[in-house]
């Protein structure tokens, strides 16, 4: 391996390259011709005769909105919407190259700046095709120093010191997770499960991890395995990410050949093997029992817990589940230390956190930030403020499970427990900005349609309960609700809440929560004045008393 | 039987080759009952009773367990498909960036709603509940293409290309 590590970083080309184009191939900028893009960029090239100049394909570049993207890290510059069909956008990057002008400068631009990389370090610089590239960024260095070096014991105890916490949304200690099932008995095997299914809308953090390095959830899987003691591990992704399947697949078959994954890695008795299991469509596979339902080839329906999936999970297992990002966090941590990570974020909330930053927001796109930065700083300014300079009116978090939170606690700092405090959840990452164009009763609306119809239909709350919520809400948005409604909408919120079986169910009513919390006045004025204050619902024009 | 027929056979022989191959790959095993429901709706767009049966024949599954995995997830067709198929996100940066006027447009434009085909077979629409593209709201996928930041008259030229 160290071999490979040498020779990625003297390339024997008889010009040293002096700076490269890399060239965004996630799926958003993959969709506006980004492989065109490359090609332009690496035919101009050699049209002008240029050497010691080179070009790449990457992972995601972040700034998604403006895509396709181009960088040169050398420069420190970045390129929006690069048209492969326009010459003069494809010069002014090939001239940047040599030296000559340049784009967005990423040292000075707060959406790059004020990042703090750790799961995304590599995403943008590594070729997520090509494990050497991976591998010549000190890829794969945790793994093989973790199985030659560190007992399991010791691989777990770093990431309980390192103080992260599960990154699909509900914060639970990772290394806690870890320990169970490390002390968990089984009769034969137990597994690793990375849970890819990401389904919150408006999110695509894992989406882009997984494209953008691949190998990094891989091996933090690896590293899992060994911690634990599974020797088998699964990857179940959502369908709808195709380009995400297609580099797991590839990173799975380079990482066997490479001998990091499958047989003796590493030449050590350490086995691990990993296999992707592919989603058909069901939100609640994201929910932990449901998922391992999925992966054993039922209909995902969830079961009670106790017991855990870390006593008996996959075919009764001890099984491991932990998500995308939580996965893409292990190898850094047992390269620099638990100590390293946890001074990273808050006392409480270790490390960083990825978010998809979406909606009414200028700068759309992937962020990694610090725990403990506050909303204000991630919408105005990395994220650049609202669309068209409007007011800002609420931020979503945490999807259908979450809630939304207003203007006034834009000062609170983002982590588990002041989101927690705030009515909303960290969730997996997705972070929606909304302005006043936004009816904050069609939002509730919107999110329960969403969960009335993904309930999986296995428990009475939920099957129905969100069914009543969803017709309770309609109503209002028509103007057909009188004053009583509201209090039935909330004593039956309650009531799904804390009777449904999953988190599915105990979550759903999390945005009628928030929203009648902070924006009441909304709900009132379309029951008792008929009129949405947004302007987005349509009333009905005759009343029935 | 006809030249034409004579080859859909043919075709259909290769696809059965494929799906089977599948099947043995991975065991007969009962567990794989999603994946091989994956691969037959690929080969032949959608789920027919006739191949749930076989599937669940080769793996052993009881034709309750396949039927029901198979209405269970959103993504399984058990209905023809369209010769195109148009899919919308109503994901919630879609939806803040008004999703819902796409739909409005192709309900306007077609006479029909998520989930159904157009009358002449051409174009089925779908909606997903997230596509990942939220930063190229509002996003839709028109035949396995992304396509981002869609106006409603966006969709009139997209249903125009899809007919010539």
């Amino acid at each position: 391996m160290t071999d490979i590590a040498e020779r990625e970083a003297t390339p024997e080309t008889a010009e040293p390259i002096r700076a490269c184009a890399n060239v965004c191939e996630a799926a958003g900028c993959m969709s506006l011709d980004a492989e065109k893009v490359l090609e332009a960029i690496s035919g101009r090239i050699a049209e002008r005769g240029l050497t010691g100049l080179a070009v790449k394909r990457v992972g995601c570049l972040r700034l998604c909105a403006a895509g396709p993207l181009v960088e040169i890290p050398e420069r420190g510059q970045m390129f929006e919407s690069v048209d492969p069909t326009s010459p003069e956008s494809v010069d002014r990057v090939v001239d940047a190259l040599d030296g000559i002008g340049g784009g967005r400068s990423t040292a000075d631009d707060p959406f790059f700046a004020r990042q703090v990389r750790i799961v995304l370090a590599n995403s943008g610089l590594v070729d997520p095709e090509e494990i050497d590239d991976y591998i010549a960024h000190g890829g794969y260095q945790a793994l093989t120093q973790a199985v030659t070096t560190l007992r399991p014991y010791e691989v777990l105890e770093e990431i309980v010191h390192s103080g992260l916490r599960g990154r699909g949304g509900a914060g639970y200690p990772t290394g806690l997770k870890w320990r169970t099932v490390a002390k968990a008995s089984s009769p034969d095997v137990k597994y690793v499960i990375c849970n890819a299914d990401e389904g919150d809308p408006g999110a695509f953090m894992d989406r882009s991890v997984l494209e953008s390095v691949p190998q990094q959830v891989l091996e933090g899987m690896a590293i899992a395995g060994y911690a634990v003691g599974a020797t088998h591990g699964y990857i179940y992704v959502r369908a709808e990410y195709p380009l995400a399947v297609k580099r797991l697949r590839l990173a799975i078959r380079q990482a066997e050949r490479a001998n990091l994954l499958g047989s003796n890695i590493a030449d050590t008795s350490f086995s691990f093997d990993i296999d992707i299991r592919i989603g058909a469509g069901a939100f609640v596979c994201g929910e932990e029992t449901a998922l391992i339902a999925s992966v054993e080839g039922r209909r995902g329906t969830p079961r009670p817990r106790p017991p855990f999936p870390a006593q008996s999970g996959l075919w009764e297992r001890p099984t491991l589940i932990n998500n995308v990002e939580t996965f893409a966090n292990v190898s850094s941590i047992i390269r620099r230390g638990a100590t390293w990570y946890r001074a990273i974020g808050t006392p409480k909330s270790a490390g960083t956190k990825v978010f998809a930053l979406a909606g009414r927001v200028v700068n759309t796109g992937l962020i990694e930030v610090p725990m403990g930065v506050t909303l204000r700083d991630i919408v105005f300014d990395i994220g650049g403020g609202i669309i068209g300079g409007a007011e800002f009116k609420a931020v979503q978090t945490g999807g259908p499970s979450g809630g939304c939170i207003p203007a006034e606690f834009l000062d609170m700092s983002v982590d588990y427990e002041s989101l927690a405090q705030a009515g909303s959840i960290m969730g997996s990452g997705g972070m929606i900005v909304m302005d006043e164009t936004s009816c904050m009763v069609d939002v509730a609306k919107y999110f329960m349609d969403f969960c009335r119809d993904e309930s999986c239909g296995k428990c009475v709350p939920c099957r129905v309960g969100t069914v009543q919520l969803y017709d309770l809400l309609d109503k209002i948005t028509k103007g057909e609700a009188v004053p009583a409604d509201l209090a039935t909408l909330e004593s039956l919120a309650d009531m799904v809440k804390s009777t449904s079986l999953c988190g599915l169910g105990q979550s759903a009513p999390n945005p009628i929560f928030s929203t009648l919390r902070y924006f009441r006045d909304e709900y009132v004025s379309h029951i008792e004045d008929r009129i949405c204050p947004a302007g987005v619902c349509t009333m009905t024009s005759a009343v029935t008393v | 039987m006809s030249t034409a027929v004579a080859a859909e056979a043919t075709t259909d022989e290769k696809k059965w080759k494929m799906i089977d191959a599948r099947i043995r790959r991975r065991g007969n095993s009962p567990d794989s009952l999603i994946e091989v429901l994956h691969a037959v709706q690929e080969a032949f767009g959608y789920l027919e009773p006739d191949v749930l049966e076989y599937v669940g024949n080769a793996l052993g599954v009881p034709p309750s367990r396949v039927y029901g995995v198979a209405t269970f997830y959103s993504l399984f067709m058990l209905k023809p498909q369209g010769e195109h198929t148009v899919i919308v996100c109503t994901g919630t940066a879609c939806y803040i960036n008004h999703a819902s006027a796409l739909l409005g447009r192709m309900h306007d434009r077609l006479g029909i709603k998520p989930g159904e085909t157009s009358e002449d077979g051409q174009v089925s629409l779908l909606t997903a509940r997230c596509l990942g593209a939220c930063s190229m709201a509002p996003a839709m996928v028109v035949d396995g293409n992304v396509q981002g930041r869609v106006e409603p008259d966006g969709i009139d030229r997209i249903l125009e290309g899809l007919r010539s």
